[in-house]
């Protein structure tokens, strides 16, 4: 693997770090099975572009992808709340939906940002090559959004959270009211997938209808890969996982893909990620299996 | 105080299930008071129960708990004046919090949760504090996960955590059932101490007479969804578990069976 594909690796892995902390969220914090991710993902690129086209500033425009992704994340919320929907399947509503709004949104099914500013523009040129500080800018703001939700989960309104996902029964009778935890929740899930869109969008300079498959793979992916490298004991930990987790299941694709000696192609993508995410499922039960027998 | 009058609630309304869960309850229960609830299965003692938390919103009736018409509030609005222990140890605490998380959820109990950190320094030594007092060595395991303490250990932090926050009425729903007999001695033995120093309004539905009996100062029995008995003060003094057994017998109009048998240990 060249030099160039590992810091591009490692660039996909820091954009959908943001993935895979909102499917923290939703799938672990709340323990809500949240299929919405694949819509909101390419909703936050396609909002983006289509604004930075127009001429809008790109980090408001990202900001509009997150409210726009928050809007879906509701949709969801409220399907499952307020119309009982079955989680799964209002997460999987509001996706068919999406695919459509997003289509609606773009006005095609892809918009190219070419000789047009991104929030990247003013760090170009400062004597780095342009590869390495793709991946150092989302650094440092993926951690800005790690800091964030780690304190938010730490604080009174975030522990209420998390009892809503652990135990609603207990979270109401200790006055939390689990509906409005489960809108905020699937809201500020969304709300960062779509901030993985448009960031997507701003460093690879195009929005596609279709980037959005699989987003919730990638996403779980990351979430399991960290919690298989560090655990999940403390919340600091379990994010912090979440990040690495995203960088390393990047990377391992990238090292599967290119070594000729396995023979697989870009086509064989889902597959290999397919393999990699069954095979972080089945780990854990594994060690413990060898552990007790 | 708690007042509920005339309250009626029913299950599965307009199916061929339908079920009167509760048939025209009224109860008056003063401020201060530990009254305990019997019944046999099925009895309604925990709809009871439920429609004081709120779990249960009754259908005809009106449910007031201190000074508010609670009627028809959602368990959470309510939190603020209903402390609960539950019957299964695992459903009072998330097995997956730690115990001081457990501490910080009950200490904000029916309060706004705002932004400040759910465990800092100040509410770490203070829940520290209160669940040395129970000197079970939790105290050292504060960090632990919930999951990991036994049910009447479980059972003994839920009643701190009950004790976190303020309360109008304090419902214990059998909450030594599951326990050994041991540890079910320890926690209501705890559960008269907390009761005793908080003067606090209390509910305890039980299977035991020999509980009804020995805790408290009033007992209520429920047959069918009615009250069918009501004894404080001297009358229920020179009751004994054998005298409940008869009412027991009487208001079912039949002979013992095992189930009743099992109740009077």
């Amino acid at each position: 693997m060249s030099q160039i594909a590992l810091w591009g690796a490692v660039e996909l892995g820091l954009v959908y770090a943001f993935v895979a902390l909102g499917v923290y969220l939703a799938f672990r914090v709340l323990d809500f099975p949240d299929l919405t991710v694949d819509g909101t993902f390419p909703l936050g690129a396609a909002v983006t572009a289509v604004l930075i086209m127009a001429g809008v500033n790109p980090w408001l425009a990202a900001a509009v992808a997150m409210l726009a992704g928050a809007l879906a994340g509701l949709v969801t919320a409220t399907l499952n709340v307020r119309f009982k929907i079955l989680n799964l399947l209002a997460s999987i509503l509001t996706m068919i939906a999406l695919f459509s709004v997003n289509l609606r949104v773009m006005g095609r099914p892809n918009v190219a940002l070419l000789s047009v500013d991104t929030m990247l523009t003013p760090f170009y040129g400062n004597g780095l090559r342009d590869f390495m500080v793709r991946p150092m800018f989302l650094l440092v703001l993926a951690i800005a959004a790690l800091i964030v939700v780690w304190r938010y989960l730490e604080s009174d309104a975030g522990l209420a959270m998390r009892a809503t996902g652990a135990n609603s029964r207990m979270a109401r009778a200790q006055g939390i009211n689990t509906d409005r935890q489960i809108y905020l929740g699937i809201a500020l899930s969304n709300a960062l997938v779509a901030l993985g869109g448009a960031l997507f969008a701003q460093t690879n300079g195009f929005a596609d209808v279709t980037s959005g498959v699989g987003t919730i793979v990638v996403g779980l992916a990351a979430v399991i890969i960290g919690e298989t490298l560090f655990g999940s004991r403390r919340i600091l930990i379990a994010l912090i996982g979440c990040v690495i987790g995203s960088i390393v299941y990047r990377i391992a694709i990238q090292l599967a893909l290119s070594s000729d000696s396995l023979g697989l192609q870009a086509s064989d993508l889902n597959l290999v990620t397919a393999v990699l995410v069954t095979f972080a499922l089945v780990l854990p039960r594994l060690k413990r299996g060898v552990l007790s027998s | 105080m708690i007042s509920l009058d005339n309250v009626h609630v029913v299950f599965g309304r307009g199916t061929p299930l339908e079920k009167k869960a509760l048939s025209g309850v009224s109860l008056t229960i003063k401020e201060g008071a530990f009254t305990t609830v019997i019944g046999s299965n099925g009895a309604g003692k925990s709809t009871l129960l439920g429609v004081l938390a709120g779990d249960v919103i009754p259908v005809e009736g009106s449910v007031r708990i201190g000074d508010a018409d609670v009627t028809k509030l959602p368990t959470a609005a309510r939190a603020g004046r209903v402390a609960r222990v539950f019957q299964d140890p695992l459903a009072g605490s998330c097995g997956a919090l730690s115990i001081e998380e457990n501490l910080a959820l009950a200490h904000k109990r029916g309060q706004r949760r705002g932004l400040k950190l759910a465990l800092s320094h100040s509410r770490r030594k203070l829940f520290r504090e209160r669940i040395a007092e129970l000197d079970l060595g939790l105290e050292n395991r504060m960090t632990d996960r919930m999951a990991m303490l036994s049910g009447g250990q479980r059972q003994a932090v839920s009643l701190v955590m009950a004790m976190m926050a303020g309360c109008d009425v304090l419902l214990l729903d059998e909450h030594t059932a599951a326990l050994d007999p041991g540890m079910a001695e320890f926690v209501m033995k705890l559960t008269e101490k907390i009761v005793g120093a908080n003067k606090l309004t209390t509910l305890m539905v039980t299977h035991s007479m020999r509980q009804a009996l020995d805790y408290g100062n009033r007992t209520i029995m429920l047959h069918g969804g009615e009250i069918v008995l009501d004894v404080e003060g001297n009358n229920r003094r020179n009751l004994d578990v054998e005298d409940l057994i008869d009412m027991f017998r009487r208001v079912r109009g039949q002979t013992l069976d095992d189930d009743e048998l099992l109740i009077a240990e």
